[in-house]
């Protein structure tokens, strides 16, 4: 079967700077997508060179079968079918919102035109202030009307430049999913930009996370947060810390906080120092515990505590413990790990970002 | 609809430039001129002549540095039959630069004297303009009045107004005194008369003449044309103005009036030659003399045709017998002469 | 740019000594007064335009509504024509000081006048004419600047007068600094006012180097002396222009309600909108309209309808031309950000500080010798002769115009190209759209006011403008400004007030559609009808 969406080895560049470098990345299915990456991680640029706005150097671009891209050539983004929502919507000012969303219609008749219309403004709820301005509706609001704009000629996969950044927090991932529901309904490919992990998490069934033009991974949300392919994705994606262990003997790491069962990564021979990745969840709070570790900070997240704890060696640790278990800093508690999937990263290969994700 | 009105704009952009690109529909016979006298006084002379003769003409006014530069960058394709200018001096500087050529026509020969005309045909006067002394009929006694020299005279000390030295006319007036006084005496006298200038120059000559009505100063030089136009004026303040102010002419005893002559000359490459001889002519012929003393108060080049009643009035002089065509040949040092002497 | 090219070409050629000679007699004069021209002509505009665009953006006083249009209305009247009404009025001769003399009984040394004729006046004349240009730019900036920096500094307790200097006027520095640049440029380049009251500027220097000591050479090098100080203004504009991008209060904009300002506050309001307006435009219309009502009846002829179209047609033309290479130039710019381009642009609004006269000049030469190159090939290879394709046509005229009046066009669009941000572009292609159809669709609608304000501030200062004109007229094409000249230059100013005023009224109407232009220019800050 063909891949929906196939990139190929490719590189971009602003002359003189090269932003992407040989990335390949393949969506089998018209499903939703997420690149996920600190700015200036050239993911934007990927996607400008998705829609068609800027030229491969070296690679190519397929969607269903069909080449886009490829480094002496490239199909205008105007007949590539694939729709763009940007992060400042670029609605046009001089339209209403009705004649924003028709403006991709070119070609339809009148008839078809005023339906499709009719059945966008009902999807995203708009059909009151199908007359106004892009200036006389909320942001929300223009957030819908830049998606039914795109949507409107039924693309074949919709690209979104961080379109819902500007929104805070709880908006942001209502419209989201919002979003990805539309997506589905119509049957559209989706892939999204973001710098934000809960957005992606809420958005997207596939995510790719890049740093400096590297995709490093692309992978299901479970996979990248329990089964992290280096240390910046470990970092990147949720919370927890890196604790130095020794590898023991028969696929076993010896820690501070006793020995943890699981798959060193090869070429470890048993007595090199490693890492082991501990997320938040893998410590779990246990009076019955003889391991004990100090509160240094206490966060009330609503249903459970992030509490900071300092292991005897000064080492830090995250847990999170359901909300009931309430305990001030400066208190011992016990602890004890429920690791399922074992992380571990070779001591030696540090890139120098830290061991430490921040809080 | 933005989209089709552009469409119109550009297609009508398009039919203007392609209807302007079109050259003019040319007669049978035609003299084509580039006339630095004003439209209005030289239209009337050449629609008589259209309907004399049958001959169309056609006619560009401007002024007379930018219609020779005009000339000289058209070179041999230049419509232009003839050039009209309003100073002897660019006539002078057209003949040096080639674009005129000689023209032996008897008729011109008798009609217009020698000091009016290029020695060798190149161009020929066609009406003198005098320059004198105005003044104050309240307050300057004539009996005091000599010549242009005398102007520097203490007893004129923040009495005089003149006209800035951008004036074609006292840039002319400068070079004459040049010719015939030598350069260093000329300058002295510049710096004199500005020594006595009631205020800075500005203003074009009926300023100088209003000024003098108005009491700012008392004495001026201005061309009479002005002086004539302020008495014909349907605006009663200027008529009384000019009233108020009398024509004194200087030199007569020394080296005249100073005067200068608008005139005309064929052009190298003309191709309706005979018929801007024809023009030339007719401008020289009676009729047309007497036009410019009647409608614009010029002197007639022809001394055989008597001056209109205004000019009448004004009373007889001699003109300086300089040749108009050496006033060209000194314009620049003049102006250069006036910057030295503080002339604004 | 060819115009400016052919200038600075001349201009490379050795000197005579006359540079010696200027440098020891008038130079100095000419460089002071030109300086004091361009500061005082700046400071004068910035004086009477920006308290006026202040009032009548964010106030509301008695005749607001008209004033708002009324204010752009002295931009119609031509420099050199307020400067012969007003000595007309004001002269020792004139009316006013007349009747002082006589109602006193003094005589010249009795009392202290001010003289019109002067550097000062010279000043006030071009101030009096040019400050629309600041009122225009100065308004649109006030109209965008955001009500919530307004309300902020309200709540901080910033009283109206704070607010003027502390927000608003900093706000909008780069809309003024770009008007004054336009404004100096214009005083640079005037010729008929200085002239007319005996001012020596780098402009009258390079008339009489050029004409009266026939010094081509020389002249030019003036001219490109006065192009480094046109160099310098338009940097300076460059500068400012690059800041508002970050001045720019963005965000969401509504309008807040205006500041109603009554009894001695309105009446100062009132009184600082009318007496630009009474004496930049209405006064000296009066007295244009009492001369021509005396003289019209003798000088207006049947020619007169065939120059009110001539001029129009003029206008039109060259408006549309400069529009169309502005938009070139601009789009040049946005697509294609070469140093190269940038360059032409920069140089292709030079023009606009350059005295028409040199700009003819400019354009005269160079077509001249295309129309050899081209006669002298058919000659040869034809054995006919083209004669004169360019030269002496309309299509030189109007060049020349476009060449004058580029930058006037070239800011406008600019201005309007920013406003549409890239991320516009690829929103229409991504739907469909390919980029011709982004022009018409997009680009044309947005710019729409933009592409109207260049079209009849062209149109306007065409009308206005003279030597080209004159120069460079192909055989029987006169025009109302050629009219109005001959008249005046030969003195007969009352003759010529019929022609003048016709130009002014000409004027009149696009100035009125401009200012409608601008009060809808804005899509997405005007609550569209």
């Amino acid at each position: 079967m063909t891949p929906f969406l196939d990139l190929l080895d490719i590189d971009l560049a602003y002359p003189p700077r090269r932003v992407v470098e040989d990335l390949s990345l393949r969506m089998s299915c018209a499903g939703i997508g997420c690149l996920l990456g600190p700015s200036g991680c050239g993911k934007t640029t990927l996607l400008r060179a998705i829609a068609g706005f800027e030229p491969v150097r070296r690679g190519s671009i397929r969607l269903e079968g069909v080449e886009l891209s490829r480094p002496d050539w490239s199909l205008p983004p105007e007949r590539r079918r694939i729709g763009m929502m940007f992060q400042d919507l670029a609605l046009f000012p001089h339209l209403t919102v009705t004649d924003n969303i028709a403006f991709g219609l070119r070609n339809w008749t009148a008839e078809e035109r005023r339906a499709r219309v009719r059945d966008l403004l009902r999807l995203i709820g708009l059909e009151d202030l199908a007359k106004r301005y892009p200036h006389q509706i909320s942001g929300g609001q223009q957030q819908r009307v830049a998606l039914a704009r795109a949507l409107a000629p039924r693309p074949r996969l919709l690209l979104l430049d961080e379109p819902f950044s500007s929104l805070d927090v709880t908006l942001r991932e209502g419209l989201a999913r919002e979003v990805r529901a539309i997506l589905l309904q119509e049957g559209t490919g989706g892939l999204l930009v973001s710098h934000d992990q809960f957005e992606a998490f809420a958005f997207a069934d596939e995510i790719g996370v890049l740093d400096e033009g590297r995709l490093l991974q692309w992978d299901s949300a479970y996979n990248l947060y329990h089964r992290p392919v280096d240390r910046f994705v470990a970092n990147f994606i949720g919370q927890g810390v890196l604790l130095v262990g020794r590898v023991g003997e028969g696929g076993s790491v010896d820690t501070e906080l006793g020995r943890i069962h699981g798959e060193p990564p090869a070429g470890c021979a048993p007595g090199a120092l490693v890492e082991v990745l501990v997320r938040p969840d893998d410590v779990v709070h246990d009076d019955a515990s003889p391991l004990r570790a100090e509160i240094v900070e206490r966060v009330f997240r609503g249903a459970e505590f992030l509490y900071t704890l300092k292991l005897s060696s000064g080492a830090r640790l995250l847990c999170l413990t359901p909300s009931h278990h309430n305990h001030a800093p400066g208190q011992c508690i016990g602890i004890r790990l429920d690791i399922d999937h074992l992380v571990v990263f070779r001591r030696g290969d540090d890139d120098g970002r830290g061991h430490k994700v921040p809080v | 609809m933005p989209g089709l009105s552009k469409h119109l704009t550009l297609l009508s952009t398009f039919c203007l430039l392609a209807a302007l690109a079109m050259p003019p529909v040319l007669a049978n016979e035609e003299v084509n001129i580039y006339s630095a006298r004003k439209e209005d006084l030289i239209k009337p002379l050449l629609d008589d002549f259209s309907r004399q003769t049958g001959i169309t003409v056609n006619l560009v006014t401007g002024r007379d540095e930018e219609l020779l530069q005009r000339l000289q960058s058209e070179g041999i394709n230049t419509p232009a039959d003839l050039l009209l200018t309003v100073d002897a001096g660019r006539l002078a500087n057209a003949r040096e630069s080639g674009v005129l050529q000689a023209v032996q026509s008897e008729v011109l020969t008798a009609r217009v004297p020698a000091v009016y005309r290029d020695p060798e045909g190149y161009w020929f006067g066609l009406s003198v303009r005098a320059r004198p002394i105005l003044y104050a009929v309240d307050r300057v006694d004539p009996e005091k009045l000599s010549t242009y020299e005398d102007l520097v005279a203490a007893q004129w000390k923040d009495r005089l107004c003149m006209r800035s030295s951008n004036s074609v006319y006292n840039q002319s007036l400068v070079a004459g005194m040049i010719s015939h006084h030598g350069e260093a005496e000329a300058e002295a006298w510049a710096k004199g008369l500005v020594a006595n200038f009631a205020r800075p120059p500005r203003g074009g000559d009926r300023d100088q003449i209003k000024a003098v009505a108005a009491g700012e100063c008392d004495l001026t030089l201005a061309n009479t044309y002005y002086l004539g136009g302020m008495m014909d004026s349907d605006d009663a303040s200027e008529r009384e103005a000019a009233a108020k102010v009398a024509v004194f002419w200087p030199n007569v005893e020394t080296t005249g009036v100073h005067v200068n002559v608008s005139g005309a000359g064929v052009t190298a490459h003309a191709r309706n030659r005979d018929q801007a001889v024809k023009l030339l002519e007719f401008l020289a012929s009676d009729a047309a003399q007497r036009w410019y003393a009647d409608a614009n108060n010029e002197y007639p080049v022809n001394p055989e045709i008597p001056p209109s009643a205004t000019l009448a009035a004004w009373g007889e002089f001699n003109a300086d017998t300089l040749n108009v065509a050496k006033l060209g040949e000194l314009n620049a040092a003049a102006i250069r002469l006036m910057d030295r002497a503080g002339w604004r | 740019m060819l115009p400016v090219f052919s200038v600075v070409a001349v201009a490379l050629q050795p000197a005579g000594e006359v540079w010696r000679h200027l440098a020891a007699t008038v130079l100095t004069d000419y460089v002071i007064n030109t300086l004091l021209l361009m500061l005082g002509v700046g400071a004068g505009a910035l004086l009477i335009g920006v308290p006026a665009a202040w009032l009548t953006s964010i106030h509301d006083f008695p005749g607001r509504r008209i004033f708002e249009w009324a204010l752009l209305l002295p931009m119609a009247m031509p420099a050199y024509i307020i400067a012969y009404t007003y000595t007309g009025l004001l002269d020792f001769a004139g009316p006013v000081q007349t009747l002082l003399r006589e109602t006193f009984d003094w005589t010249r040394h009795d009392y202290w006048f001010p003289q019109v004729r002067s550097l000062p006046g010279a000043i006030v004349m071009l101030a009096l004419v040019l400050y629309p240009y600041v009122y225009l730019l100065a308004r649109t900036a006030f109209l965008d600047q955001s009500a919530t920096v307004t309300e902020v500094s309200r709540s901080l307790g910033a009283g109206p007068w704070r607010r003027f200097f502390t927000v608003g006027l900093p706000l909008a520095r780069p809309s003024l600094i770009a008007g004054v640049s336009l404004v100096q440029m214009e005083a640079l380049a005037d010729y008929g006012t200085v002239q007319y009251f005996g001012v020596n500027t780098f402009t009258t220097g390079i008339f009489r180097v050029w004409f009266g000591m026939g010094d081509s050479t020389a002249a030019a090098q003036l001219a490109t002396l006065l192009l480094m100080f046109v160099f310098v203004l338009l940097v300076l504009e460059r500068v400012s222009r690059r800041q508002a991008r970050f001045h720019h209060a963005g965000g969401r904009h509504y309008r807040p309600p205006r500041l109603v300002l009554r009894g001695y506050a309105g009446g100062l309001a009132v009184a600082a909108c009318l007496i630009p307006l009474l004496f930049g435009f209405l006064l000296p219309a009066g007295v244009l309209a009492t001369w021509a009502a005396r003289t019209a009846p003798r000088v207006v002829d049947e020619r007169f309808l065939q120059l009110v179209t001539n001029s129009l047609l003029l206008a039109l033309g060259a408006a549309l031309l400069a529009l169309l290479l502005a938009l070139l130039l601009g789009y040049g710019q946005r697509l294609r950000p070469h140093p190269l381009v940038r360059l032409a642009v920069r140089g292709a609004g030079m023009g606009y500080a350059v005295p028409g006269t040199v700009i003819a000049i400019g354009v005269m030469l160079p077509f001249a010798a295309i129309d050899r190159t081209v006669d002298g090939w058919a000659r040869e290879w034809l054995g006919i002769s083209t004669g004169l394709l360019l030269s002496g046509t309309l299509i030189a005229v109007i060049f020349a115009y476009c060449a004058r009046f580029l930058a006037v066009a070239l800011h406008s669009v600019d201005a309007g190209l920013t406003r549409i941000r890239p991320s516009m572009d690829d929103a229409a292609r991504s739907l469909g759209v390919t980029p011709r159809a982004v022009l018409w669709r997009v680009h044309i609608p947005i710019l729409r006011g933009s592409l109207l304000t260049a079209l009849l501030l062209v149109f306007v200062d065409v009308l206005k403008e003279l030597p080209a004109t004159l120069i460079l007229r192909p055989f029987n094409f006169n025009t109302l400004a050629v009219r109005a000249y001959e008249l005046a230059a030969d003195e007969r100013l009352a003759d010529s007030a019929s022609f003048a005023l016709a130009i002014v009224l000409a004027g009149v109407g696009p100035v009125i559609l401009l200012s409608r232009a601008i009060g809808r220019a804005r899509p997405g800050y005007d609550p569209v009808p």
